[in-house]
């Protein structure tokens, strides 16, 4: 990494571990501040590469699209326990498990984070594995209904896509296991 | 101040009810995989909505400031990137391992 | 107010029991091991509800606490269990 990068990914990690001090202690007077300064120094200079990878030009961007985008998460979010407390309260349980595979043009960590906790947190569909370098996404659906609506209607992946700047994929079937 | 202890025993009964779900889903279904479904969305989204019930009571019955709900918000966010990800990586172990999915018609396992 | 915080923590602490059947019975590890991530979290909550039932804020420390031990607990199961070592 260059020199650029190094010191922006030591300062937004040495930035978010002196606020998250504050959020802890909460005191402020002089001798907590440099004792937390100086331990969130130390940690930084072990650990500055796991958090940031590089300075990332669309980096405010890509932050304002992700808080837009979770007012909609939290909506699926009911709905997917709503469903899970029908099929689970029901007196015959309708279910139907079965696994499925697609594939998606998204490559880097934090977007195949991003739509495998989505994929979980949606109803009905739970994520198995992730393969970074081609990513294929094995899931483990339910019901026939969920399963279609990640498949076919593919809202999910169009609008994970949207968020860090990657065309979605056309219609290439996917396979069924 | 009625209206604050309501709102706060209505989080609570939606925390309560989705939790109990969860723990019933986990005796009723017939195989690893569905309960991992019955668990990991309804647990995460009972302890979730209690602790949201018990910030709105702090900053109305409290009120001590801003940094003991700044604490519980963080853990509200911690507990919604936690368990989806412990979830997927217990339900990774058993595929890899071999154990099969329950299709319609099987015993219970 | 304190008395719907009691009814809570009992209703917590049923929920807990259901739970621990599965741990007992469930065949295989993987069911014992699910059981157990699902009673740490539902003891996260019942930490924050007695924390404001006896009024003493120590104990959402010990709740922070605890929910990041029972995260990496999970993971390290899972990761023994599927590759059969921690790290070679």
């Amino acid at each position: 990494m260059s020199k650029g990068d190094k010191a922006f990914g030591i300062t937004v990690t040495f930035v978010i571990m002196f606020l998250f001090w504050i959020l802890l202690s909460g005191l402020f007077d002089a001798f907590h501040l440099i004792a937390g300064a100086i331990c969130c120094g130390i940690v930084t200079l072990i650990s500055h590469d796991l958090l940031v990878r590089g300075k990332d030009r669309k980096f405010i961007v890509k932050s304002l699209r992700l808080f837009r985008y979770i007012p909609w998460e939290f909506w699926q979010i009911v709905l997917a326990n709503i469903d899970v407390a029908y099929r689970v309260l029901h007196p015959k349980m309708p279910i139907d498990p079965l696994i499925i595979e697609f594939e998606t043009p998204l490559r880097s960590d934090f977007s195949l984070v991003t739509l495998a906790n989505s994929i979980t947190l949606t109803p009905g569909t739970i994520t198995i594995s992730v393969d970074p370098e081609k990513g294929t996404f094995r899931v483990h659906a339910i019901a026939k209904e969920p399963a279609d609506a990640l498949l076919v209607d593919q809202t999910m992946q169009r609008k994970v896509a949207e968020i860090f700047f990657v065309e979605p994929s056309g219609t290439d079937q996917p396979a069924k296991s | 101040m009625v209206l604050v202890n309501g709102m706060v025993t209505l989080f609570l009964a939606a925390g309560l009810f989705f939790t109990l779900v969860g723990s019933i889903g986990l005796l009723r279904f017939p195989d690893f995989y569905t309960r991992l479904h019955a668990t990991g969305k309804c647990d995460t989204l009972g302890a979730g909505l209690i602790i949201v019930g018990l910030i709105i009571y702090h900053f109305f019955g409290y009120s001590k400031g801003v940094l003991v709900p700044a604490r519980l918000a963080f853990l509200v966010f911690f507990i919604f990137i936690a368990n989806p990800v412990a979830t997927h990586a217990i339900m990774k172990a058993a595929d890899e391992t071999g154990l099969k999915p329950w299709k319609v018609g099987e015993e219970r396992k | 107010m304190i008395s719907i915080f009691l009814i809570s923590s009992l209703l917590i602490i049923f929920a807990i029991f259901l739970s621990l059947y599965r741990a007992i019975r469930g065949p295989g590890v993987f069911n014992r091991v699910t059981a157990v991530n699902v009673i740490g979290t539902k003891t996260i909550a019942l930490l924050v509800l007695i924390g404001y039932y006896t009024e003493r804020p120590e104990f959402f420390d010990i709740a922070l606490l605890y929910a990041m031990l029972n995260f990496v607990g999970t993971l390290v199961f899972a990761r023994y269990l599927e590759r059969g070592e921690l790290w070679s």
